[in-house]
């Protein structure tokens, strides 16, 4: 696969337009859904270049790949990928990608949604499919709230923060998502800001290529809900606490690695772990007591199988 | 229409209950992935499942909650397998979201209810019909469904067929609403050679697949407004939604969208009902009263209907196989003859209450209810019937 090619006009005497210059990221992405939903200064934008980034870097060919979000403003993400892309309801995308890659086994799946779309009404399933070790790779998108329906505390919220159902500061202990993921069995594990677009890409990448079940979180800040309530300054000023205060950790233990309401907070590697998926497991287990007369499912071998 | 699979049928004669014939149809239909959650009086059918899907080439998982089942099952259609998912009333109500889901995506699939004693955890080891209901409305927003009642293990086999068979004519999850006396009644099952089973076939675009828009109907398929599917994987790089969407599988969010794309979703199914009855009728030509009835109440309407004739009534019977949706044609011309008809259901009165707003007073619809946990005594049945004919 090879990036696009930018030729140069042909009447060179003109001035270039950008118009006139065909989208980078055109291949990867639904041009004819371009504008998106998303406001101004959102982390959003640059996951989804971060993602297509990571998929070109792990040289996975478009068609192989299919994109599940659930509900939220993350939720969106699968209906600008130009890949077998599904929008689902809230909280259930791992179960529909479960579904769809033990249906399909040749298919890399990606789980692209919020922090309260998976860890809060998704949350069972998260720690079900990490527990399974099922062939999935999840980019939880953590604005620290519910973004798209206006602002309210999430579990991932850290106290006091103002969100639209906590007026007087949320005081709930959020998760510790990196922790619970590699509590529950993930064998890749690692967390940046939406700045960080180059380490992002390439963690999605390991992620992607790692057989099993991994995590990518991002802190992404909902610039319009979660900065303005908390008086954070515009997009820009928060992003620019998120450069200042996240401290590159790779290998820390992720007990260690809860954020705090604006204080500093640790990014980086923090799991790359070996255990067998789901998928191995079965056809072992049936190999071991069928032999010859087990069949696997069609589409064969999983993808991450040689 | 195809044949089945040969792998998945077990041809032969057995003695097997309803629960496990429901799985034996399924597998005979081409099902080759189930997700499923433990719960009487259903459990029998993921079972018989799990223990015969690895020499099919067919997979079952185990899910945390119903709601993780459903979604999973959707998945696994659109990667491309035929797939059904088993429960009893506290699950149904789990899956009932993602039931949506299923209608707004047009994923065919089935779900199988064994139904128990409800509200709420009610009656787990006894027989139920009160969530009919709930299979006809039970998620949010306008639809239509189709759901078949079987009345024994031999019909559990056949209508698994005829369920997953309409669910890839209609594009459509369909529901087979079992009991669970029929789902733990065991009888003989007959099995036929897999020559003998029709199949309908997944409707598959045949097009470019960078052309492909998911949901552009063009023309259909035998007369009903579905579009051709492709899975994941197979290069047409999709979208599909459960938000309001156009051709493309976009989401729209427009008044005009929404009607357009409702009026295909809810006429597929209500254009063809006259195509979806499935009734068996026994003398209903010149009959004072008729008796209609789904399910295991159709085995306990027998032995009423019997103890009416020998009394000398003129007593008809209408068993449904199909009750979503309703045999409306059918029932109308019936009840332009008949002086009653009566309803037989284990419940309060649900599929009964459609009759009476079908037929509009042009004849007496009584209801020969009851609350459950074991099957009707048929003599209350038969002072209804007595009651029809006065
Ligand atoms: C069953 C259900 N409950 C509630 C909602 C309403 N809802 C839509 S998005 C959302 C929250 C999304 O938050 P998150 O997953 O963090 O995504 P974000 O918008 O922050 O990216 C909720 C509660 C819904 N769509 N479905
Ligand atoms: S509301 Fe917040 S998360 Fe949603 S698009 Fe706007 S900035 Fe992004
Ligand atoms: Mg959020």
């Amino acid at each position: 696969m090879s990036d696009t090619v930018t030729k140069a006009p042909e009447r060179l005497a003109e001035p270039i337009r950008a118009e006139d210059l065909p989208h980078p990221m055109e291949k990867w992405l639904r041009m004819d859904r371009i504008p998106h939903i998303w406001c101004p200064t959102c982390g959003l934008g640059t996951v989804v270049t971060a993602l297509v980034e990571g998929i070109k870097e792990a040289q996975i060919e478009p068609d192989r790949l299919a994109v599940v979000s659930g509900i939220g403003c993350t939720g969106r993400v699968a209906g600008y990928m130009k890949f077998d892309s599904f929008h689902t309801t809230h909280g259930r995308a791992l179960p529909f990608a479960t579904g769809l890659r033990l249906s399909n086994p040749k298919m890399k799946v990606v789980v692209v949604s919020g922090d309260g779309d998976i860890f809060g009404i998704g949350g069972n399933h998260f720690i079900h499919a990490a527990r399974r070790n099922m062939d999935l790779t999840v980019i939880c998108v953590n604005n620290f709230i519910y973004a798209m329906t206006g602002g309210q505390v999430a579990p991932t919220t850290p106290g006091p923060a103002n969100t639209s159902t906590t007026p007087f500061g949320a005081f709930e202990p959020p998760f510790n998502l990196p922790y619970l993921a590699e509590s529950c069995g993930a064998v890749y594990v690692a967390r940046w800001t939406s700045l960080d677009v180059r380490r992002m890409s390439h963690s999605i990448a390991k992620a992607l290529l790692k057989p099993g079940f991994s995590l990518v979180e991002i802190i992404a800040p909902c610039s319009t809900l979660y900065a303005r309530r908390n008086r954070l300054g515009s997009g820009l000023d928060l992003l620019k606490f998120y450069q200042q205060n996240a401290i590159i950790q790779n290998g820390a233990k992720t007990a260690d690695v809860g954020i705090d309401f604006q204080r500093p907070f640790i990014v980086g590697e923090f799991v790359d772990a070996e255990r067998p998926t789901w998928e191995e497991l079965m056809r072992k287990q049936m190999k071991s007591v069928l032999g010859e007369k087990f069949i696997p499912h069609e589409g064969g071998e999983c993808s991450s199988c040689e | 229409m195809a044949k089945a699979d040969p792998q998945g049928v077990l041809t032969g004669a057995h003695y097997i209950d309803g629960d496990e014939a429901c799985a034996e149809g399924a597998m005979a239909a081409g099902c080759r992935f189930i997700a499923g959650y433990p719960i009487t009086p259903s459990t029998e059918v993921a079972e018989r499942m799990a223990g015969r899907f690895p020499t099919m080439g067919g997979t079952f998982i185990q899910m945390e909650d119903e709601l993780a089942s459903m979604a999973a099952i959707i998945g696994a259609c659109w990667g491309g397998t035929k797939s059904m998912t088993v429960t009893s009333g506290p699950g149904f109500s789990l899956m009932m979201e993602n039931v949506g889901l299923a209608v707004m995506m047009e994923t065919p699939l089935v779900v199988v209810n064994v139904q128990r004693g409800g509200p709420s955890t009610g009656l787990p080891t006894m027989p139920g019909q009160a969530d009919m209901m709930q299979a006809k409305w039970g998620s949010h927003g306008d639809y239509e469904i189709i759901a078949v009642a079987p009345n024994s293990p031999q019909e559990a086999f056949d209508l698994t067929i005829e369920a997953f068979n309409l669910s890839e004519r209609f594009r459509s999850p369909v529901f087979v609403m079992l009991d669970e006396c029929v789902g733990h009644m065991t009888e003989k099952v007959v099995i036929p050679p897999a020559d003998r089973i029709e199949v309908v076939p997944r409707f598959m675009y045949e097009g470019p697949p960078e052309k492909y828009l998911p949901y552009q109907v063009d023309g259909g398929r035998d007369g009903v407004p579905i579009s051709p599917m492709l899975h994941a994987g197979m290069g047409a790089r999709f979208h599909t939604t459960g938000l309001t969407h156009d051709h493309r599988g976009y989401p729209v969010m427009t008044p005009e969208c929404h009607e357009q794309l409702l009026s295909r979703l809810v006429g597929k199914i209500r254009d063809h009902k006259d195509e979806i009855v499935h009734v068996v009728e026994t003398d209903v030509e010149g009959a004072d009263v008729v008796v209609l009835s789904y399910g295991i109440s159709t085995r306990v309407a027998y032995g009423a209907v019997a103890d009416a004739k020998r009394k000398g009534l003129k007593v008809g019977h209408v068993e449904m196989k199909i009750v979503w949706p309703l045999p409306e044609t059918r029932i109308l011309e019936i009840a332009a003859k008949v002086k009653g008809l009566v309803m037989v259901e284990m419940n309060l009165g649900q599929v009964v209450r459609e009759v009476q707003r079908l037929v509009s007073g042009r004849c007496k619809v009584l209801l020969a209810g009851h609350y459950g946990g074991t099957v009707h005594d048929p003599k209350k049945v038969l002072s209804k019937i007595e009651e029809a004919a006065r």
